[in-house]
């Protein structure tokens, strides 16, 4: 039940939070000046965006749940079951953040999933 | 070059730049670490001897430094493009770290490891040629007072 708990907690956090930094990176504005100077003015001016910092304290909550589930769980599965959050982040920005999920993106998701868990597998 | 290709292209050198800076960030500061003593106790005394000696070490810094550069690089790539295409393509590295792995640490790489990848290079190809861009024109930067004020 706990694993549960935090696997929930990973992927939605995890997700979430990326999605987040993504909306408040939207909030910046595309970024156009590439020299370091401008680039440091654009992660300031990023950190004055709320949804910055909502995306970055549920990310590390996404971690946290992360080192829970390893406590819990063996990383052969925990790995390959984070391959979820590919689809989570599909749907999310599709209901979040407005974007065009088009049939061809779904199924490059899906088999994207498909072979980050497989590299995983592979790997245990 | 259109201003489609343009976007392209530079989602694509952004993308690289995640993919590479990530795993080489993980790769360094998995080596630093590993060449620190280890953590004895949770003494604040212990604790703070091992974040110095953690600190001290040049290959952690490269990590961090790489690390630092990989997240400039998926902040600026939000900044135009869809998440829903940054995030998949961005499983690239998984890729990169297999074939790290094979051709540079001469380790094996199991058949269903390769699958994996393949399978990976071939979603990010179909996601990749998809539109990096479908909620509209980014907004151009503005002014801090600006984006303070439709910042939700």
């Amino acid at each position: 039940m706990t694993a549960a708990i935090f696997y929930t907690l990973l992927i939605i956090s995890g997700t979430g939070g990326e999605m987040c930094v993504s909306r408040a990176m939207k909030t910046v504005g595309e970024v156009q000046d590439f020299r370091p100077q401008a680039l440091a003015r654009v992660v300031l001016r990023a950190l004055t965006v709320p949804w910055m910092w909502i995306g970055l304290a549920m990310m590390t909550m996404g971690f946290f749940a992360l080192l829970g589930l390893l406590s819990l769980a063996n990383v052969s599965f925990v790995f390959p079951a984070t391959a979820l959050s590919y689809a989570a982040g599909a749907l999310g920005g599709k209901l979040f953040l407005g974007e065009r999920v088009t049939p061809q993106r779904w199924l490059g998701v899906l088999i994207v999933s498909v072979g980050v868990a497989l590299v995983f597998v592979g790997k245990s | 070059m259109t201003a489609a290709a343009g976007l392209r292209a530079k989602t694509f050198a952004l993308i690289f730049l995640m993919v590479v800076f990530g795993p080489l960030g993980d790769l360094l500061l998995g080596k630093g670490m590993k060449r620190i003593p280890a953590m004895t106790s949770w003494a604040p005394r212990d604790v703070f001897h091992f974040f110095a000696s953690a600190f001290t070490s040049g290959t952690v810094w490269l990590g961090i430094v790489s690390l630092a550069g990989f997240f400039i690089a998926y902040l600026v790539v939000l900044s135009w493009a869809d998440y829903t295409y940054v995030q998949p393509a961005s499983a690239l590295s998984y890729g990169l770290i297999a074939l790290l792995a094979y051709f540079a640490l001469h380790e094996t790489i199991t058949p269903t490891r390769w699958a994996g990848v393949l399978l990976i290079v071939l979603g990010v190809s179909v996601v990749g040629h998809t539109s990096p861009q479908t909620t509209g024109q980014a907004a151009p930067q503005t002014t801090p007072q600006a984006t303070e004020d439709r910042s939700w």
